[in-house]
């Protein structure tokens, strides 16, 4: 059955590519019915696992065999990776369902299908791997779709500007990933996650020798794979690709920037919690870069336009969330925020996409406003996802979100107060730049330029998959919270390791209600900036101009990588060319010998004048030279 | 051990088809193009025969052959172990491919063209079998006139200077051979490889034949500073002259390094280790970054080519299992993936009779089957996991990092830049707008062009997903080669103390 779940959708990807004489309508069902069952599976696998304790691993093949550089492809199940698995397929089969909606004017259905199909394989690869070389392959593969779906538009020149940017960028955080899966190579001897694991307690205090520092191998470890992680989930400084990513399909965005690959870092480090454990330096960078995303991203959401982009940012910095909730060691608590994220996030996102459809592919909030009646459902819907994602009280961010900075607090280290305050300050602002979001798209006066009977609620097909969605991003919180993150579970049992056990103190009370109150007073605050008295706001932005722009243009970090590498990489590109290639080695080397060989036969040529006298004088002045010379001699 | 002389047999039989080809009379050479791809496809066959009748687990030579050739001097010997097989293998899969592609774009004397690929074919598995240092010198250099003819007489505008370039450059490299073999003759009284590998040549002579050896291949490979030769030598050669060179001329090198610089030189391989070492990590940096502003598609591949032939060099010289299996196997994923990229350049020339980027555009809306193949090969050509392009690479850098981390960690740059210039060629290429109205008119492959396109897709996604194909054929040859390596080297250091 594992073989089917992620065989499923490569089977999917295939027969809708080559399939394309079968029609549109026939991949867009086969591609959807396929993932459905796919996620069925992984779905009775992760209860499977639960009640029955039934975990295992199953070869496919031998992939690698070069001396001990070993490495399978084969289909490892653990707790872990089931709750990946249930997040990846269900996602990926509600997208797929939603796709045939929202995709229904596109001319290229079945390649759409089939993209989404083959990063669902990917994905699946990523997460059921025994080995980090399988892993990279999902990895990689994750980015050839991202990149694949963010083109898919490939007439658009922005559209294929931020594919390569996504790639590229990824690629760079990929480095790090192989520097790591180097480090472990050689100093380990095998890339099997357990053989690893299982060395990593008697190396822990190993000292190594790198560029020139002397270094922990298992911080230098996981600081080369948290490289990996931060392209990946676009944390600070590797975030730039995100934003840009959005100009791919929405249901696009849905899947793999919100819901499952931009996750697959927090589930790398998770996945390594058993290296990490062992390095506090480590585990600190992760928590600092995981804050600094978090509060930077959602102070950038505040002040963007474009609806996709602020959820976006919304998306960024929630995966800072998580990121901080591994670096004060509550490895199952982000995975339960991965988990419920992965519902409200895709809501917002196909929510997102239903105003865009009904608004006849219009993204720009200041060009919305009171549409709520003409469109309810998806109005209700995005309003669940809102609510969720600000953590309003008993829905799915509610809990992990207060879990995150209740671990953080009780961790009871500087870091762990940092990242208890910085994440009721994002708190904070995620509810006002979701309100924001929502009053301005939804409320208030209509500034678009359709004729409100254009603007229609989506269809059935779209709004399904919603409800499904919003029935995750309104339950799972709460059914979940015990088995994932309660005091007595045991769900987790091998696939999370703590080197500590964790304290349990009881959480001081005004810890407890703090959270949920500046939620919740945010939404007047930001009905009353945002609708009652727009007046205040354009003030603000009169008088801290500088401060607007700062955010607006994301913090200039796109100028300035531009600034840094982009140009200098180009000149210095023209510059070997011209100068290197063609100007010192072609001209010094094989021009200039042939010049030089050509202007001596040239040269030598002239001597053979034929005139007598010339010879005559030649010798005259040989014979002259050697006489002078046996002279002095 | 089979009697039968099949090594001998796969060398000439090109040879033989030439011959018919040259005597054919037909109209419009109909009788040669049948001829030439019955000859090469025979060809393929005996070869995928050999390689089934392989012993994998065989150690050193096999199907030897012995004849006396200048009697009491040099013997005509031939032999292959798991690294000549692989590459043999590889050259009779381009030949047919080569000869397939150029019927339709080679518009004049086809005949000739086919007797030169021909010719090429007979003195590139030459190259592969020889088991004497002369015989070896002979069909290496020999390779040079055909494709010195290819690229004069067939090629683009600048033809005979790229074609003057691409003779001298590779000559001068190889008369420094040609002396380094004479000496090694007085040294050991014999020009057979097997007797050297047992007498050893004296470790004092070692570094200065290493590096007369070393000019030679390095130009070959081509290594930088001396790679100018290769993107002239490509822009101007026909496609069929492209494929040659990138698939298999440029591998003679790799091969050489191989079985005579490590093979013959272990002192001097591992004296100059940090020569190679330093000139492969600035090919690999220089070239992508020189790659990223070219706007001819020939000339960025061929750049691209000179960056990947730094990953071979970097794996044969870090002596260790994954290096050497790595620099094997990006040498022969190489050969398939710029093969087929020359060829989806040749497709586009073919229609469009341009190279520059900036006159494509958008050619995915008329030619989706060819970009395809196309983003396929750009794929793999940046090493994405699942193509060959990735084993290649990853086990050479694996390799690097075990011996000098900081070499190995400017190489893996590489792998960032290869995705920057490979993407932005498919962009420009095969997405975005169509600003050429040119590119509406064209048409999609053909079916000759799909089929030998999609034969090499597969192949380089089957060795991908399952590189052992290759890897267990060349264990136990690479083993050796370590073996005797560290041997050597062992013993330097036991006679020091």
């Amino acid at each position: 059955m594992p073989y089917a779940l992620v065989f499923l959708p490569l089977i999917s990807s295939i027969i809708c590519y080559f399939g394309k004489s079968l029609g549109n309508l026939f991949s867009q069902i086969l591609s959807s019915s396929l993932v459905f069952i796919s996620a069925v599976i992984s779905i009775f696998i992760f209860f499977d696992g639960i009640t029955n304790n039934n975990y295992g691993n199953y070869l496919i093949f031998e992939w690698i065999s070069s001396g001990d550089f070993k490495a399978n492809w084969s289909i490892n199940i653990d707790p872990l990776s089931s709750v990946m698995l249930v997040v990846v397929t269900s996602v990926s089969a509600v997208v797929h369902i939603y796709s045939i909606g929202y995709m229904s004017h596109d001319p290229h259905k079945p390649r759409f299908m089939s993209y989404l199909s083959l990063f669902t394989f990917a994905m699946l690869m990523l997460v059921v791997s025994d080995n980090f070389l399988q892993l990279f392959f999902g990895w990689e593969g994750v980015g050839l779709c991202s990149y694949l779906l963010i083109g898919f538009w490939y007439k658009k020149e922005s559209a294929n500007n931020a594919a390569i940017k996504a790639f590229i960028v990824n690629r760079i955080g990929d480095f790090g990933l192989a520097i790591g899966i180097f480090l472990i190579f050689y100093f380990f001897n095998t890339i099997n996650f357990d053989e690893v694991f299982s060395v990593i307690p008697e190396n822990k205090d190993k000292i190594i020798e790198f560029l020139g520092f002397e270094i922990n191998l298992i911080t230098l470890i996981c600081f080369s794979l948290f490289i990996g992680a931060m392209g990946k989930s676009a944390q600070f400084l590797l975030h730039t690709w995100l934003p840009d990513a959005m100009e791919g399909p929405t249901p696009v965005s849905a899947l793999i920037h919100a819901a499952t690959m931009v996750t697959a870092g927090v589930f790398l480090v998770v996945k390594c919690s058993p290296i990490y454990e062992y390095s506090t330096t480590a585990l600190n960078i992760v928590a600092i870069i995981g804050m600094i995303t978090a509060i930077f991203a959602a102070s950038v959401a505040l002040v963007q336009n474009d609806i996709k982009k602020i959820i976006a940012y919304s998306t960024c910095s929630q995966l800072g969330y998580m990121f901080f909730a591994t670096g004060v060691g509550a490895y199952h608590v982000a995975m339960f925020h991965l988990f419920t994220h992965a519902f409200f996030k895709a809501l917002l996102f196909l929510g997102a996409g239903s105003v865009i459809h009904a608004l006849n592919n219009e993204q720009d909030i200041r060009n919305m406003g009171g549409v709520w009646k003409k469109i309810p459902y998806t109005f209700i819907l995005f309003l669940i996802g809102t609510l969720a994602l600000t953590g309003f009280p008993f829905l799915s961010g509610f809990y992990s979100k207060d879990a995150i900075i209740e671990f953080a607090f009780l961790k009871n280290s500087s870091i762990g107060n940092y990242a208890a305050a910085v994440g009721i300050i994002t708190a904070f602002l995620t509810s006002i730049y979701s309100w924001r979001l929502l009053f301005k798209t939804f409320f208030g006066k209509y500034n678009g330029s359709l004729t409100k009977d254009k603007i229609h609620e989506s269809p059935l097909v779209m709004i399904v998959p919603l409800i499904i969605l919003a029935s995750g991003a309104i339950f799972a919180g709460y059914f979940f919270k015990d088995i994932f993150i309660g005091h007595n579970t045991n769900f987790w049992k091998n696939s999370i390791f703590f080197l500590n056990q964790l304290d349990h103190y009881t959480i001081p009370l005004w810890l407890l209600v703090l959270t949920p109150i500046i939620v919740v007073m945010a939404i007047p605050v930001a009905y009353y900036y945002f609708l009652k008295n727009t007046e205040i706001i354009k003030n603000l932005k009169g008088t801290n101009l500088p401060l607007y722009n700062f955010l607006l243009n994301k913090w200039y970090i796109d100028e300035l990588y531009d600034f840094i590498f982009v140009k200098p990489t180009k000149r210095i590109g023209n510059l070997l060319w011209k100068k290197g290639d063609i100007g010192i080695i072609d001209r010094f080397g094989p021009d200039g010998i042939s010049k030089v060989v050509k202007y001596i036969s040239n040269k030598s040529t002239k001597l053979q004048s034929g005139y007598i006298y010339d010879y005559a004088f030649v010798m005259l002045i040989g014979l002259s030279l050697l006489i002078t010379y046996f002279i002095l001699k | 051990m089979m009697n039968f002389p099949i090594l001998s047999l796969i060398i000439f039989l090109p040879l033989l088809g030439s011959f018919f080809v040259f005597f054919s009379r037909s109209k419009n050479d109909i009788g040669a193009i049948y001829i030439s791809i019955l000859t090469t496809f025979v060809n393929l066959l005996l070869c995928i025969f050999l390689w089934w009748s392989f012993e994998n687990n065989f150690q050193g030579f096999q199907f030897v052959e012995e004849k006396n050739w200048i009697s009491g001097y040099i013997k005509f010997k031939l032999g292959i172990d798991g690294i000549s097989i692989l590459f043999i293998v590889l050259t009779a899969l381009i030949a047919p491919i080569c000869v397939i592609s150029c019927i339709n774009s080679v518009k004049v004397r086809l005949k000739e063209f086919l007797i030169a690929i021909l010719v090429l074919e007979t003195f590139m598995i030459g190259v592969f079998c020889s088991l004497d240092l002369v015989i070896f010198y002979l069909f290496f250099e020999a390779g040079l006139i055909p494709m010195f003819l290819i690229i004069g007489i067939w090629g683009g505008p600048r033809r005979v200077y790229s074609a003057y370039k691409f003779f001298l450059f590779t000559l001068l490299g190889s008369v420094l051979m040609l002396v380094a073999i004479i000496s090694i003759y007085t040294l050991t009284g014999t020009t057979d490889l097997l007797q050297i590998y047992e007498i050893k040549i004296p470790k004092e002579y070692q570094n200065i034949l290493w590096l007369a050896f070393f000019s030679s291949f390095a130009v070959k490979m081509p290594m930088w500073p001396v790679h100018t030769w290769l993107p002239d030598a490509h822009v101007e050669a026909p496609t069929a002259g492209s494929v040659i060179l990138a698939a298999i001329l440029l591998k003679m090198a790799g091969y050489g390094f191989l079985r005579f610089s490590v093979g013959m030189f272990p002192f001097g391989s591992e004296f100059f280790t940090p020569l190679v070492y330093s000139l492969s990590v600035i090919a690999i940096i220089y070239t992508s970054l020189v790659a990223l502003m070219q706007n001819d598609m020939k000339k960025l591949i061929a750049y691209s080519s000179v960056a990947h032939m730094g990953y071979v060099t970097l794996g044969i010289f870090t002596f260790t299992k994954q290096g050497i299996e790595g620099s094997m196997f990006q040498m022969i994923s190489h050969g398939i993936i710029s093969a087929a990229l020359f060829l989806c350049v040749g497709v586009l020339y073919d229609r469009m009779h341009s190279r520059e980027i900036k006159s494509y555009g958008g050619v995915v809306n008329y030619l989706p089957k060819f970009s395809l193949i196309f983003i396929i090969f750009t794929l793999a050509s940046l090493g994405l996991p699942g193509t060959s392009g990735f084993i290649g690479e990853f086990l050479v850098l694996v390799g690097a990092f075990t011996k000098n981390y900081l070499v190995a960690l400017l190489a893996t740059i590489g792998v960032v830049l290869g995705a920057a210039y490979m993407l932005w060629l498919a962009k420009k290429v095969i997405f975005g707008q169509i600003t050429n109205d040119k590119v509406k008119k064209l048409s999609d492959v053909n079916k000759s062009e799909l089929v030998l396109l999609s034969i090499l897709a597969i192949i380089t996604i089957t060795l991908g997903f399952y590189p052992n194909l290759i890897l267990d054929t060349v264990d136990i040859s690479v083993n050796n080669l370590i073996y005797n390596y560290e041997n050597e080297i062992a013993q330097k250091i036991s006679n020091l103390e």
